[in-house]
C-alpha cells in the first residue's frame, strides 16, 4: 500500500483542485484530506458522512472565578500572554492564547485553575463518488499540532488494509510546519504543486528542503506555467538540479475555477488539453510512486 | 526474572498486539517465569497532543521490564527506551499477545537497532 | 495602529494586499511578515536588509550532578520535552514549547537555560517603509515561538518611534494565524469569490470575530463567479473595504513580482481608498492596552 501526498509550500497553487482530479483518476484508493485547518476537498467530493468522531488533544487552563483571589501570579508566569485581568478583580485565560502548558495550574496558590481536555475538532469517514474519504475540521483557533493529521492517516491506512486498497491519496496542508511534517511521515511520494511567481518558487524551495530533511521523494507540478515563462524555466532548472521529476506543466485555466463552482473536478468536465495533461500527469505519478508495474 | 511488556488492544493474553506504541490502548506486562500478568492502561499518553511515545516509554520503564514487543515505535520513543536499556521487538502486529510472547521465548524475535517508524 | 492582513485560504492575496498597502501608506509604517513558514513579503517590497539575528527558544539543560530524579519537571511537562526514566533524565529539546514550567518547579535548581534555534529575524527598509520579517528554520515544527519574537521586536519599534504596522499573516485559522492577529487593532480578511475562498473565509470569520477587533473584508479576483461572500458579508455586517477585479494582466504582473498598486492609477486608487477605510474601521477599535504582565 502506497501513500502519495499532494503538497504546496505556498497556498493557492491548485493543490486541492488537482488532488480532486487525481482522486477521480486513481483506482482503488482511500482519499484523505490532511489540511485539517482549512479543508476544501469536500467541496469537490460532496462526502456522505458515515462516521463522526470527536477529537480531543491536549488541555486548556480554566480559572474558577469563585476561587480566584486576583493575585496575578498566573498572568506573570504565563509565557504566552494568555492570562489577563477580567476587569472584575480576577484573572481569565484567553482560550485562543492558551498553550496548555499547565504552569498556571501547577503554581496557583489557591488551586483555582482547572485543566480539562481540549475539544479541538471532529473527524469523519465518508463515502464519495470517487471512493472513501477520511477528513476532519479543526475548530477555529485550535492548535494544529499534527496529531489530528496522524489520526486521519492512521484511519486511512487501516481502511486501505481492510478494503484491499493499494493507495492512500492525501491532500496536504500548505506551509512547512507541524501539520506538513506529520503529513510527510510515511509518505512514499510527495507531489509539490507550484506556480511561476516569486512566491511560488521561493516556497517550493523551502518545501523541497523539508522533503529532503525528512527523506521523502518529491515530484513537482508547475501550475499556471504560462503566467511567467521565464520563472517557469527557472523552476524547471531547479527541479533538474535537484533531481525532482516534473509530471506536468499546466496552463493557467479558469476551467479549474469553473469546475469548482459547479462542484466538480476538472476531469469530469468535457475533455480538454488540460484534462488530458492531468491524466498523463497522474499516470506519471503512479509510475514514480511504484503503483504501475 | 524477566519481565516483558507487549502493546495490547486489551487486558488479556488473547487480545491482539496493538500495532502502535505511543498511543497503544495499553500494555500487558508479563513475568515470563511466573506468568503473572499486569495490564497498564495507556490512556494518559493517548490524549497528549505530542510526546505520547515518550510518556508511554516512561510508563513501561516504571513497570521494570527488560523488553518491549510491539508493531512500530517512533524514533523519540525508541531513544527513550534504549536510554534505560529496554530492548525493542518490532513488526509484531497481527499476532495475539500470547503469540508474540511465545515467539519471543523461542528466540524468534529480532531485537531492533532503530525505530521502524518515521519521526513526526 | 496595527493592521493584520489575514485569510482563511492561502493564495487569496494577503501578501499582494500588504505590499500594495505599504506603497500607498501615508504615515510612518513598519511592514511585518509574520508568515514565518513561507515569508514572501520581501519578494515584493525588495527591502535593503540592515540586520539579521537568529532567534532561539529557551529549553532546559540538566545538571546531572544536581538532579535527584524527583520527576517534578517530568510530571509537569505536557509535551514530553523532559522525562525522568528511572535514574535517567532525558530531554527532547525539539518538543519544548518554552513554557518555563520545568525551571520553575525544579527543587534542586538543576536546570539551566539552553537554546533551540527557531529561525531568523531580519529587518531593513523598503523606501519609506520599515521592514521586519521572520523566517522559520526548515525542520522547526512550531511557528508561534518565532512569531512571538518578531512581534516583540515590532512592539519595541513602535514604542520607540510610533507610527503604524501592517502585518502579513500566515493563511489558515489555527494557532499560527491566531498568533499573528492576536495583538493587532484591526483585522483585514482577504478572500476570493470561489467555493474554496468562501468556505475558508467563513472559517476565518468564525475564528477571528471572537477576538473582539473590528473586521473588514477585501475581495480579490472579484468576478470569478461564486458570489456567496457578498450575501454573507451583508448578513454579518462585515464591511467589504475593497474589491480587486480578476484580470489576467494582474495575474501576470503578480507572477513577475510587481506590486499591483503600481500597475495602474486605478489600482493605486483602490488601495488608497482601502487605507482610508481601514483607518475608519480602526477608529472603532478599543484603545490599545499596555503589554500585560
Amino acid at each position: 500500500m502506497l501513500e502519495i501526498i499532494i503538497i504546496s509550500g505556498k497556498g493557492g497553487t491548485g493543490k486541492t483542485s488537482l488532488t480532486g482530479a487525481f482522486a477521480h483518476l486513481a483506482a482503488n484508493k482511500i482519499i484523505c484530506d490532511l489540511d485539517v485547518d482549512a479543508p476544501d476537498l469536500h467541496l469537490l467530493l460532496h462526502p456522505a458522512r458515515e462516521r463522526q468522531e470527536e477529537f480531543f488533544s491536549g488541555h486548556e487552563a480554566l480559572i474558577d472565578l469563585e476561587k480566584c483571589d486576583g493575585c496575578g501570579l498566573c498572568a506573570s508566569m504565563c509565557q504566552f500572554g494568555a492570562i489577563r485581568e477580567n476587569g472584575d478583580g480576577a484573572f481569565a485565560v484567553d482560550p485562543l492564547g492558551c498553550e496548555g502548558c499547565k504552569v498556571c495550574v501547577a503554581f496557583c496558590p489557591v488551586e483555582a485553575i482547572r485543566f480539562p481536555e481540549k475539544h479541538c475538532g471532529q473527524w469523519y469517514v465518508s463515502s464519495t463518488r470517487f471512493g472513501p474519504l477520511v477528513h476532519a475540521q479543526l475548530f477555529p483557533g485550535e492548535e494544529n499540532s499534527g496529531r489530528l493529521v496522524m489520526v486521519l492517516k492512521q484511519q486511512a491506512r487501516e481502511m486501505a488494509k481492510t478494503r484491499g486498497a493499494d493507495l492512500v491519496l492525501c491532500d496536504g496542508a500548505p506551509g512547512i510546519g507541524c501539520p506538513v511534517i506529520s503529513s510527510l511521515s510515511g509518505a512514499h511520494l510527495a507531489v509539490a504543486v507550484t506556480e511561476p511567481t516569486p512566491s511560488g518558487r521561493h516556497d517550493l524551495e523551502r518545501v523541497a528542503d523539508l522533503c529532503r530533511h525528512f527523506q521523502t521523494a518529491m515530484a513537482v507540478i508547475i501550475n499556471k506555467h504560462d503566467l511567467n515563462p521565464e520563472e517557469t524555466s527557472r523552476i524547471e532548472a531547479f527541479c533538474r538540479d535537484g533531481g525532482y521529476p516534473v509530471p506536468a506543466r499546466l496552463p493557467h485555466d479558469l476551467l479549474i475555477t469553473r469546475a469548482m463552482i459547479q462542484g466538480l473536478v476538472v476531469t469530469e468536465l468535457p475533455e480538454t488539453t488540460f484534462s488530458r495533461d492531468l491524466r498523463q500527469a497522474w499516470a506519471r505519478i503512479e509510475e514514480l510512486a511504484g503503483l504501475r508495474r | 526474572m524477566t519481565r516483558i511488556a507487549v502493546t495490547s488492544e486489551g487486558p488479556s493474553l488473547d487480545d491482539r498486539v496493538d500495532p502502535r506504541f505511543g498511543r497503544a490502548a495499553g500494555f500487558l506486562v508479563v513475568d515470563l517465569e511466573t506468568m503473572d500478568i499486569q495490564y497498564i492502561d495507556n490512556g494518559q499518553s493517548q490524549v497528549m497532543a505530542q510526546g505520547a511515545g515518550i510518556k508511554a516509554a516512561q510508563l513501561v520503564a516504571r513497570a521494570g521490564v527488560s523488553c518491549l514487543l510491539t508493531g512500530y515505535v517512533g524514533p523519540k520513543a525508541f531513544q527513550a527506551l534504549a536510554a534505560v536499556g529496554i530492548k525493542v521487538g518490532q513488526n509484531l502486529e497481527g499476532l495475539t499477545v500470547r503469540q508474540a510472547m511465545e515467539r519471543y521465548k523461542s528466540g524468534l524475535v529480532e531485537m531492533a537497532s532503530g525505530a521502524n517508524q518515521a519521526g513526526r | 495602529m496595527i493592521f493584520a492582513v489575514a485569510s482563511g485560504k492561502g493564495g487569496t492575496g494577503k501578501t499582494t494586499v500588504t505590499a500594495s498597502l505599504a506603497t500607498v501608506w501615508d504615515a510612518p509604517l513598519v511592514a511585518v511578515d509574520l508568515d514565518v513558514e513561507e515569508p514572501n513579503l520581501h519578494l515584493f517590497l525588495q527591502p535593503c536588509i540592515d540586520g539579521r539575528e537568529t532567534a532561539h527558544l529557551t529549553v532546559p539543560v540538566v545538571d546531572k550532578a544536581k538532579c535527584t530524579h524527583c520527576g517534578a519537571c517530568s510530571d509537569l511537562c505536557q509535551f514530553s520535552a523532559i522525562t525522568v526514566m528511572g535514574q535517567l533524565i532525558l530531554t527532547f529539546p525539539e518538543m519544548c514549547h518554552g513554557c518555563g514550567g520545568c525551571f520553575a518547579v525544579c527543587p534542586e535548581k538543576a536546570l539551566s537555560p539552553g537554546r533551540r534555534e527557531l529561525g531568523e529575524i531580519t529587518w531593513g527598509r523598503a523606501g519609506r517603509v520599515d521592514f521586519l520579517s521572520g523566517r522559520l528554520r526548515v525542520g522547526e515544527a512550531m511557528s508561534p515561538p518565532l512569531m512571538r519574537r518578531v512581534k516583540a521586536s515590532l512592539e519595541q519599534r513602535l514604542a520607540a518611534q510610533g507610527g503604524d504596522a501592517v502585518i502579513d499573516a500566515p493563511p489558515g485559522v489555527s494557532c499560527p494565524a491566531v498568533t499573528a492577529v492576536l495583538d493587532s487593532d484591526v483585522i483585514l480578511l482577504v478572500t476570493e469569490p470561489t467555493p474554496f475562498g468562501f468556505y475558508d473565509f467563513q472559517l476565518a470569520w468564525e475564528a477571528f470575530r471572537t477576538l473582539g477587533k473590528p473586521l473588514g473584508a477585501v475581495v480579490n479576483r472579484a468576478g470569478l463567479g461564486h458570489d456567496a461572500v457578498y450575501g454573507f458579508c451583508r448578513e454579518k455586517e462585515l464591511p467589504i473595504l475593497a474589491e480587486i477585479p480578476y484580470d489576467r494582466a494582474i495575474a501576470e504582473a503578480y507572477a513577475r513580482g510587481r506590486i499591483i498598486a503600481g500597475i495602474s492609477p486605478g489600482l493605486q486608487e483602490t488601495f488608497v481608498s482601502l487605507l482610508g477605510k481601514m483607518r475608519d474601521l480602526a477608529r472603532q477599535s478599543p484603545p490599545r492596552k499596555a503589554a500585560h504582565a
